[in-house]
């Protein structure tokens, strides 16, 4: 298993691969906020969360549809299909070389990306923080979508929309929680908590369907 | 050692491609299947590899520690399997790592990967991208994956399209020593292959229409 994620891993960074076309769409998105809203520092330091989540959660659809689409057109899919190992720990490992070549690399970039939203120390830790958490719940949400699409030759545009209502909670508890470790009143644990256990919820179910999804799939 | 295969259907979108195909192979037995383009004989394969869930029949190994064929086969499609960002080698080891069980950690005939590549002829290329090669040697690369781990079923899906004719003599040896360890091959394919000994077995679409409702005559008969 530890096999499959170096592969998997070694391939995102390889030329062709998503982890640097993630980061820089996420880089695109953030930084042209700054010229559409205009210079005011106040409302840019107010938005800044929202729209790093934003630009995280595009930036992390945008990679998905690739996640067995490669390994089913070369027939390695077929390999993995058949062997001793159960396909759901096939996908959740899977799955972690994904966001570990896509998602971890939006998260280091982050802190940097806050600069120019003017995000303060603490926000900026808030969302790097919430990102590290909810991330992996939208690679896993995201593996149900490529899993389902995975014999449609132009799936991209469909994984973007199977997964983008799942992941509006994900979303939404995100923001939250960021808001709470800045304004005084909102709290931050238990938004950030249910992130965690909406993680862990799709950790199991995601890479369960999507190894259902697969096995249906294939002719 | 003992595969069966009892009464194979498969029907897709209504139609049935072929129905009550059955056949059994022993330890050290090859079966050809060939037949006209379009006939189904990589349905066939696939359904014997477990790949097509909803495929009518039993397919089942008999004497063996198991659980299912697909546990128990190699399955060599039309794809090679192979990522061509990576190179040779490192698309091997991650196979090797990948498959293996039980009975491939025990097996004295596994192969290293370099020994693989050299069991194949192509010394020359482990370093290089899988992308580089051409048709043949990325064939001639596939067949490598099939030492790196031990299985007692090999299923080839038309295993020497663009082989070159030494690397078909090759890949019969290959076959041969498989055979002679007690495994068992299954093959579909245009051309003469090459084994010593296979059972043949002959699809042939409908006389008056491709996809009816009869069936299509299968012909088992021992070559």
């Amino acid at each position: 298993m530890w096999a499959l994620f170096v592969r998997d891993l070694r391939l995102s960074m390889r030329a062709g691969g998503g982890a640097l076309i993630g980061v820089l769409f996420f880089l695109a998105v953030v930084a042209v906020i700054p010229f559409g809203v205009g210079p005011d520092l106040k409302l840019l330091s107010l938005i800044g969360p929202a729209i790093l989540w934003i630009g995280a959660l595009l930036a992390a659809l945008l990679g998905l549809d690739r996640l067995f689409q490669h390994d089913r057109e070369d027939g390695s899919l077929d390999i993995m299909l058949m062997q001793e190992t159960p396909m759901f720990l096939t996908v959740l490992v899977k799955c972690l070389a994904h966001w570990a070549g896509t998602g971890l690399p939006l998260i280091i970039a982050s802190p940097v990306l806050g600069l120019l939203m003017n995000i303060k120390g603490v926000a900026m830790l808030a969302v790097a923080a919430t990102l590290l958490v909810g991330t992996p719940a939208i690679t896993f949400i995201g593996a149900v979508g490529a899993a389902v699409s995975v014999a449609l030759p132009r799936g991209g545009v469909l994984v973007s929309v199977l997964v983008l209502p799942l992941a509006v909670p994900v979303l939404i508890f995100g923001v939250s929680a960021v808001y709470g470790a800045v304004e005084d009143p909102a709290p931050f644990t238990p938004p950030f908590l249910i992130l965690c256990a909406i993680t862990l919820f799709f950790s199991v179910l995601g890479p369960l369907a999507a190894s259902a999804a697969l096995r249906a799939s294939a002719d | 050692m003992r595969l069966l295969a009892e009464n194979i259907s498969v029907a897709r979108g209504g139609q049935i491609f072929f129905s009550g195909i059955s056949f059994s192979l022993s330890s050290g037995e090859a079966l050809v299947v060939s037949g006209p383009n379009g006939v189904g004989k990589s349905t066939l394969l696939r359904v014997l590899a477990g790949l097509l869930p909803d495929a009518q029949g039993a397919v089942t190994l008999e004497g063996g520690p198991y659980e299912s064929v697909a546990e128990a086969s190699h399955y060599l499609g039309h794809h090679n399997g192979m990522k061509p960002e990576l190179t040779v080698s490192e698309n091997l080891d991650f196979w090797q790592k990948f498959m293996i069980n039980e009975a491939s950690a025990q097996d004295h005939r596994v192969l290293g990967v370099s020994d693989a590549v050299a069991a194949v002829g192509l010394e020359g290329v482990a370093h290089l991208p899988f992308g580089y090669l051409s048709a043949g040697q990325k064939r001639r690369i596939a067949m490598a994956r099939l030492m790196t781990a031990f299985r007692p079923v090999w299923i080839l899906d038309e295993p020497t399209a663009a082989l070159d004719l030494a690397s078909r003599h090759m890949f019969a040896d290959l076959v041969e020593d498989q055979l002679e360890a007690g495994g068992m091959v299954i093959a579909a394919t245009h051309q003469p292959l090459g084994f010593e000994k296979a059972q043949n077995l002959v699809l042939m679409p409908d006389e008056d229409a491709r996809f009816s409702h009869e069936d299509p005559f299968a012909d088992p008969e021992a070559g």
